[in-house]
């Protein structure tokens, strides 16, 4: 065991001190990089000298596959989890997130970096909100400016996607192409039907705090619908709006608005307004389908065209028949962001695909007007908004940039810890155990969680 | 002469351990190391912290008081126990049933080979692709549900996956139909081995098949059935897969329906090596006694 | 009393044959049921697998789609849309045929060679080393599993199939069907007369005794190689690069997340294309199977 400590201290110290030659070289290697390119391969310009021919992306779905595969000019897909860009491999590695499968998988990646082949090393690692303090606050991860990116570069880029992934010494770490302010996703047909109209701005008067929210559940479950397909649905909104963190020194904590969610919801279950399914299972995702019966989900704008089964012939989402308005609350949900990992060695290539990916406004424009996401540049998305000529498929028309570039200005990210995404998890799981009955009270359910909790994180304490 | 000979008969013995040597090495580096490892692991306070490693700090028997002090333990073993029985009992008595048909041989079944190969079957399939299916066959939105309002059974979908005794029963059902082929199979081997004349004996006196099952069968089949049911008993033990992958690690609902090796699955993917190990040594010694108990309660029985 | 009692035997005899033909029609009516009950899943598997998603959530239907074909096109189109997935199966489907090949084939040979060692040869420690096998065979590996991961990870065999293949050498409930095996048919005569021809101990073993457990080896091989290809403990702890995973894991993997983007005609798919090559393997050796188990329980 103690060899077992030792190597691990020996790793570390040998990325530490990578990382460390890296800083110290910067300047010149700046200077270095395009003095090779002029003396060595003057008639290759695009190939620079001696980097890996594979470059290893982790990530947890495909949606940034997608957006490179459509987006980035080089990139050739070979087939599910490989690409080509110029002659260089692109090997997708994809874990999911659930049950920390996703973080478990990247951190012992992480931790062979120093002794893996070029080859194998990690390049690129994608993080969320949820957890990116804990990558951005430790030396795998490397610094932005150690590639020879600048902050002019990133100037256009919301502010709070900068905070996320800025680690405690001022170093920004990582990159993002998507702002996620979040919305209410309501369903046209059934807003006519049963509120008698679908404009979003008056659909808003009937979801414009939770009391009305539970006003207008009522009215649906009357005329046979559900509110929400889950009370998860509605997590994220209260989740976002915390005054406090979810563990504060080492000790697992409850925000009161998270309780807030727990009354609020357990009131809705009982009253047959929602159920209980879990995010991303086949029964929540059955709204989608006008026979789901659902009024609306929550979702930022990645959610509505990446997730709604657009593609699908006979969903809502195909038809156009889903609208936008901003709900009782604001609320952000994901964001992806690409980091650069400590020791790839294809930087020449990682810094390309974050300009490209992250800070190109051009590319970020036509990830909007194509895949409909809000992306991360304020002059696009404030030019956009203003635009009527863009309308989004989905939202049967709608231009709901306006709504997202109000939302994203109310972010506030400053209760984030880098245990959000186990907590999140394991207090859903249990409290549908509590919505359910199965659970007989609040106590046992949180309970529970606390049981749950400190078996996910051995280093956190629960309140006694 | 004779002293050649001896010489021999050594120079032969010894290959005796030189073929034992790969099994021998093989076990014990990948699985009696292991289980040291395991057992002094145990002992200390010891995990990862998301990047950071805490520990090695050597606590004597803190991991078993923290493991034995939460109720989970407890409401675990209990629910593999149900689960186990759930599935064991039907298991056995449709393997009786079918074996001793299977034996008869004034029945005369035709088609045995058909009915044996179709029993047999959900043996060879993967536990983890049979819960999946299972997982979707009983989901609210799948077949089943489906099925049953087509039927005008059920009005609405049911949850069969947030139900305690449904979910249980799926797990047990699910074992039962994966292992009931191969326990037949075996029983049957076990009644066709035994003397025909004994039955015939029985014939002549009169006894009815009920009796015949009862006063011989059963008895003489009874070194099988420990067999089987110790095998059963550490397998059901050995539970994962399928209520694993059922709900998805979850246990659901409520955790009525994890067992213990999910827990230990769970303490092994959060690297926490001190108290993954205090469960494993825990489980470890389970298994001991209970094979113990099985074995000497049917050996005192004679 | 004598008469009364042949008399009573004939009633008995002819109610018997009454009653045995009773039992027989019950017999088939119950069999009938279980095989039922063991193929009904198995058959809505089929069905759904040749459905679209859009199909399946307007509910279920008995009958594949004959008309123009439709429920062979559905598959393909199922088939094709898993394949443009990130699930790497054909990978899966390779890994977990050499995971499982190599084990069967090492698992058998040198569990064999165990029981040659004990079974034919007398030495000291020979008593002892049968007892503790016989002890261990009972232990689950899952109680060993911290201290296998920790290892493996020491040896630098994290991420590589040699701690799912290797350790199936030493596999103490493959070795003890053997030697129940070797003691019935193998006469230690056949190993003296080899002796007498000059024959070597290694090449007695692999030319004379192998080859008389073949079927012993044979009916092993296939459990060792099912047991192994439905494995799912020992890989998912193991395993980490999406490449080399079995088809275990990405079967589990189906149960997170956004992976197929609820297209449940893949997760029909999927779940068909991992247990059809053990079905396919199984029709052909079913009743060598039936009678290897049965051979087994004799035996032991």
């Amino acid at each position: 065991m103690k060899k077992k400590l030792l190597s691990v201290l020996l790793s570390t110290a040998m990325v530490a001190a990578l990382l460390v030659g890296c800083t110290s070289e910067e300047p010149v290697d700046g200077g270095n990089a395009p003095a090779d390119g002029g003396e060595v391969s003057t008639e290759d310009g695009g190939a620079v000298v001696e980097e890996g021919k594979v470059l290893n992306i982790y990530c947890w779905n495909e949606e940034f596959k997608s957006r490179v595969t459509d987006h980035y000019p080089d990139y050739v897909e070979v087939d599910g989890t490989t690409g080509q860009i110029g002659d260089v491999t692109v090997m997708w590695n994809i874990t999911p997130t659930t049950d920390n499968a996703y973080q478990n998988n990247l951190d012992s990646a992480l931790k062979g970096q120093a002794d893996a082949a070029a080859d194998d090393k990690v390049d690129i690692f994608l993080v969320e909100a949820d957890y990116a303090g804990k990558y951005v606050n430790v030396d795998y991860s490397m610094a932005l400016s150690d590639l020879g990116i600048t902050d002019a570069d990133l100037a256009n880029q919301y502010k709070y996607t900068q905070d996320v992934v800025t680690d405690v010494n001022g170093n920004l770490k990582g990159s993002s192409w998507q702002g996620c302010p979040g919305v209410l996703i309501y369903s046209r047909a059934v807003a006519e039907e049963v509120l008698g109209t679908q404009d979003p701005a008056e659909v808003q008067e009937y979801v414009k705090d939770w009391a009305t929210f539970q006003e207008t559940a009522a009215t649906m479950k009357e005329a046979g619908y559900f509110m929400t397909s889950s009370a998860n649905d509605t997590y994220r909104v209260y989740s976002n709006n915390v005054t406090s963190k979810w563990v504060e020194d080492g000790v697992v904590n409850i925000d009161e608005n998270i309780m807030n969610w727990v009354a609020d919801s357990k009131a809705m279950v009982d009253a047959g307004y929602t159920n209980t399914y879990d995010l991303w299972s086949e029964d929540w995702s059955k709204g989608f389908y006008p026979d789901g019966k659902v009024f609306c989900y929550f979702g930022p704008a990645w959610f509505v065209d990446f997730s709604m089964a657009a593609d699908a012939e006979g969903s809502i989402a195909n038809a156009g028949q889903w609208g936008a308005c901003s709900g009782p609350q604001g609320f952000f949900w994901g964001g992806t962001w690409m980091c650069p990992a400590t020791g790839t060695d294809n930087p020449t290539l990682v810094k390309d695909l974050i300009l490209t990916m992250t800070a190109n406004d051009d590319v970020l424009k036509e990830i909007v007007v194509d895949d409909n996401d809000f992306t991360n540049s304020k002059p696009v998305m404030d030019a956009m908004a203003a635009d009527t000529s863009y309308s989004s498929k989905v939202l049967g028309g709608q231009n709901p940039l306006g709504m997202y570039c109000a939302g994203v200005e109310t972010i506030d990210l400053s209760n984030l810890s880098d245990y959000d995404q186990g907590c999140n998890e394991e207090f859903q799981t249990a409290m549908k155990g509590y919505f359910e009955g199965t659970y007989a009270t609040e106590e046992e359910a949180i309970a529970a969680f606390y049981a749950a909790i400190v078996i996910k994180y051995p280093d956190l304490t629960v309140p006694q | 002469m004779s002293k050649t000979k001896k010489g021999n008969v050594v120079s032969y013995n010894k290959w005796g351990y030189i073929f034992l040597l790969p099994f021998i090495i093989v076990y014990v580096v990948f699985q009696l190391v292991p289980l040291f490892n395991t057992i002094w692991n145990s002992l200390f306070e010891y995990y990862e912290a998301g990047l950071n490693v805490v520990g090695p700090n050597f606590i004597w028997f803190e991991n078993y008081k923290t493991l034995f002090a939460t109720p989970d333990i407890w409401k675990y073993t209990a629910n593999t126990m149900i689960m186990w029985i759930m599935g064991f009992i039907p298991q056995i008595l449709v393997s009786l049933l079918l074996g001793s048909w299977f034996s008869d041989t004034r029945l005369r079944l035709k088609g045995q080979a058909f009915f044996k190969t179709v029993i047999y079957l959900p043996n060879l399939i993967m536990a983890s692709a049979m819960s999946m299916l299972f997982f979707s066959l009983f989901s609210q939105s799948g077949p089943i549900n489906s099925i049953l309002m087509q039927m005008k059974i059920l009005e609405e979908p049911f949850d069969f996956l947030y139900n305690t005794l449904s979910v249980r029963t799926l797990v047990a059902f699910m074992n039962f139909l994966m292992w009931f082929g191969n326990t037949t199979i075996l029983l049957m081997a076990g009644m066709m081995g035994i003397d025909a004349s004994l039955f015939e004996a029985a014939e002549v006196d009169g006894a009815t098949p009920g009796q015949v099952f009862t006063r011989i069968t059963l008895p003489l089949l009874r070194p099988i059935l420990i067999y089987v049911m110790i095998t059963s008993l550490i397998g059901g033990l050995q539970m994962f897969d399928v209520p694993q992958i059922l709900t998805n690690g979850k246990g659901e609902p409520a955790n009525t329906s994890t067992t213990l090796i999910m827990l230990l699955n769970r303490h092994l993917f959060s690297k926490n090596y001190g108290m993954g190990g205090a469960l494993s040594v825990a489980l470890f010694v389970l298994t001991g006694i209970l094979s113990m108990i099985v074995y000497k309660f049917s050996n005192s029985e004679e | 009393m004598a008469s009364n009692s042949s008399m009573s035997l004939q009633v008995e005899d002819s109610k018997n044959t009454g009653g045995v033909k009773a039992r027989r029609v019950i017999a088939y009516i119950v069999l009938v049921a279980i095989s039922i009950l063991c193929l009904f899943w198995f058959y809505v598997l089929f069905i759904n697998s040749t459905r679209s998603h859009a199909e399946m959530t307007a509910g279920f239907q008995a009958f594949p789609q004959f008309k123009d074909l439709r429920f062979i096109k559905q598959f393909i189109t199922n088939f094709s849309n898993l394949m443009a997935g990130t699930l790497p199966i054909w990978n899966g489907l390779l890994n977990s045929f050499i995971i499982a090949g190599s084990c069967a084939l090492l698992s058998t040979y040198f569990s064999t060679m165990t029981a040659y060692a004990i079974h034919a040869y007398e030495f000291k420690a020979k008593k002892a080393v049968f007892t503790f096998i016989l002890m261990v065979m009972m232990i689950p590996t899952q109680v060993t599993a911290l201290g296998f991961v920790n290892m493996i990870g020491k040896m630098g065999l994290m991420d590589t199939f040699i701690p799912l293949i290797v350790p199936s050498i030493a596999a103490p409930a493959t070795f003890f069907y053997m030697k129940q095996y070797m003691d019935s048919t193998l006469p230690l005569a056949i190993v003296e007369a080899a002796r007498i021809d000059g024959s070597g101990e290694v090449r007695t073993f692999n030319t004379i005794v192998l080859p008389m457990m073949k079927p012993a080896i044979a009916v092993q091989a296939i459990f060792t190689f099912v047991q192994n290809w439905n494995n799912y403990f020992t890989p998912a702890l193991v395993i980490k690069t999406n490449n080399k995973k079995t088809l275990p894991i990405l079967i589990a993997q189906l149960r997170s997340a956004d992976w197929l983007k609820f297209d449940m005609g893949q997760v029909y798919v999927m779940i068909a294309f991992s247990i059809f090559p053990v079905i396919v393997v199984y029709l052909f050796l079913s009743k060598f199977i039936v009678q290897g188990i049965a051979l087994g329980s004799v035996k032991g």
